[in-house]
């Protein structure tokens, strides 16, 4: 389970996480939904510990991943799979290197084995013969599946999407989606998902929260915040410029 | 009055940031000089980055300490010729070359062409929230970047300067020898017998601090940058910079440390 309890972050005089109070399930799929720059993405940075709050804490299965150091960081972090916003892949490595670097940091497995794990979490996500490629060699989509499989690759118990679908055309967003709902449903991974892609939240969620100001406003079932009577959640999920959010604020 | 009052604010924001830069820069020593003795090693990667770095610094180096050590020679005959001392044009040549300038041009190549292609590289991991990746996955990037490549720039820094100097040396022999006509076995005498192993070792000191300052300088200013490409190229500019000033001030103060107390 992971528990965030009043969590604030500043970044100079910018407020951007405000007393942030969260709880997500084992087994659960949430997804954080929030105009571009409000923080959802500090937030995910948070609770797999590259980022330290002014204040608050991040429980991971009862451990606060704020105060942890060194090994013990380490391990918790192990848990964890994360797919960045722009993939975030190593540009120096092949496809295969990259998806397997978790694997010979790690496992220390012979290179067989690892092979077999990296071309059957290429397949998952529907690349193949991709492995010698360098990153700079693959298209925007291609990089953030490639990212996907390397999130992946290691089993992780907790998975964390920062806009999964952002990059990608529609149908491989769909894709996408499917997969993470798999992921759940198959391997009853946890799984946290940032977007404001609707489309996608309604398709993966078991839960969204909806965060604003630096505060989770709204937390329900896709039908609950689909219906929902809050005029900020309204006017979001619907995707309307009138109304109590404004376009600069 | 207003001017003198943004004018103190802006010195004590200077300082303030001044402070900031300079414990960062602390605790990040800290940090690579923990990781240097610990797990994983990381053989494989020094190997590669010092291929990087010190096989393509071969051409620039042999250029730059050729045409130093041939200038050397031409310049101080220059004077020597007057006193009829040209003899003494081969030990001059070496002792700069090995106690001073071997070292130091070296490490300003080095910190210019290296030091720059460090930093831009950690600049645009950052930015590109590769090194973000690195710490998901339990992989701490001081271990994984910083240590293999100030491993590999000491080896090379050293490695380099030692050639330098003997490169330096040649240049010399080729203007002493061929153009102002000093016997072949009095030039190389006059080489090696005035050098000590002090005078070598001395200048391969300079190199390891120099080799130190490059590393730390590079890396730490790449995990600082910020705001894509323009922060990389700000950090770039910056690493440079602050490296060759730093080399230099270093400079400085060990040869007077081993002109006074390690004579």
């Amino acid at each position: 389970m992971i528990e965030i309890i009043s969590l604030c972050k500043n970044f100079g005089d910018h407020v951007v996480l405000s007393n942030l109070n969260l709880t997500i399930n084992t087994g659960e799929t949430t997804v954080i939904i929030g105009r571009s720059g409000c923080g959802k993405s500090v937030l995910l940075k948070h609770i797999i510990g590259i980022l330290k709050p002014d204040s608050g804490q991040a429980f991971i299965d009862g451990k606060d991943i704020i105060k942890l150091t060194g090994r013990t960081l380490s391990e918790i972090r192990m848990k964890f799979g994360m797919l960045f916003q722009g993939a975030a892949l190593f540009d120096s490595l092949s496809v295969w290197e990259n998806v397997a670097f978790g694997m010979m940091e790690h496992d220390h497995k012979q290179k067989d084995e690892v092979m077999n794990r990296v071309t059957e979490c290429l397949g998952l996500v529907g690349l193949s013969g991709v492995e010698e490629l360098k990153p700079a060699e693959l298209s925007g989509g291609m990089r953030k599946r490639v990212g996907l499989a390397r999130a992946i690759c290691m089993k992780p118990e907790i998975i964390l999407y920062d806009e999964p679908t952002t990059g990608v055309d529609p149908i491989m967003g769909d894709a996408i989606n499917t997969l993470i709902r798999e992921l759940h449903d198959k391997l009853k991974v946890t799984s946290v998902a940032v977007t404001h892609d609707m489309t996608s939240a309604y398709k993966i969620a078991d839960k969204i929260a909806m965060l604003y100001n630096g505060r989770i406003i709204a937390v329900g079932t896709p039908g609950e915040i689909k219906n929902t009577r809050d005029p900020v959640v309204k006017q979001f999920i619907h995707g309307e410029a009138r109304g109590p959010i404004t376009i600069g604020g | 009055m207003l001017n003198i009052k943004n004018g103190i604010q802006k010195l004590g924001e200077k300082a303030i940031e001044f402070i900031q830069y300079v414990g960062a820069l602390g605790i990040f020593m800290g940090e690579v000089a923990f990781w240097l003795f610990h797990p994983p090693f990381r053989l494989r990667q020094i190997f590669r980055q010092a291929e990087k770095i010190g096989v393509s610094s071969l051409p620039i180096v042999s250029l730059i300490s050729l045409f130093t050590g041939m200038v050397l020679a031409l310049q101080s005959a220059y004077q020597m010729q007057k006193i009829q001392a040209e003899m003494y044009i081969a030990s001059l040549v070496a002792l700069s070359m090995v106690r001073e300038l071997g070292p130091v041009l070296t490490a300003l190549v080095v910190a210019g062409r290296c030091g720059a292609a460090i930093t831009a590289e950690i600049g645009t991991m950052k930015v590109t929230e590769q090194i973000d990746a690195l710490e998901t996955m339990a992989t701490n990037p001081i271990n994984y970047l910083v240590t293999p490549k100030f491993w590999a720039l000491l080896i090379s820094l050293i490695i380099l300067t030692i050639y330098a100097n003997f490169i330096g040396m040649i240049g010399g022999y080729i203007v002493g020898v061929y153009k102002l006509r000093i016997p072949h076995h009095m030039y190389m005498k006059m080489t090696f017998e005035p050098l000590k192993h002090s005078d070598i070792r001395n200048g391969l000191y300079k190199s390891v601090v120099f080799a130190i300052v490059i590393c730390i300088i590079a890396c730490f200013e790449g995990m600082r940058a910020r705001e894509g490409a323009e922060g990389v190229g700000k950090a770039t500019t910056s690493s440079v910079v602050r490296s060759f000033v730093l080399i230099i001030a270093c400079d400085c103060l060990l040869t007077a440390f081993m002109y006074f107390i390690g004579r």
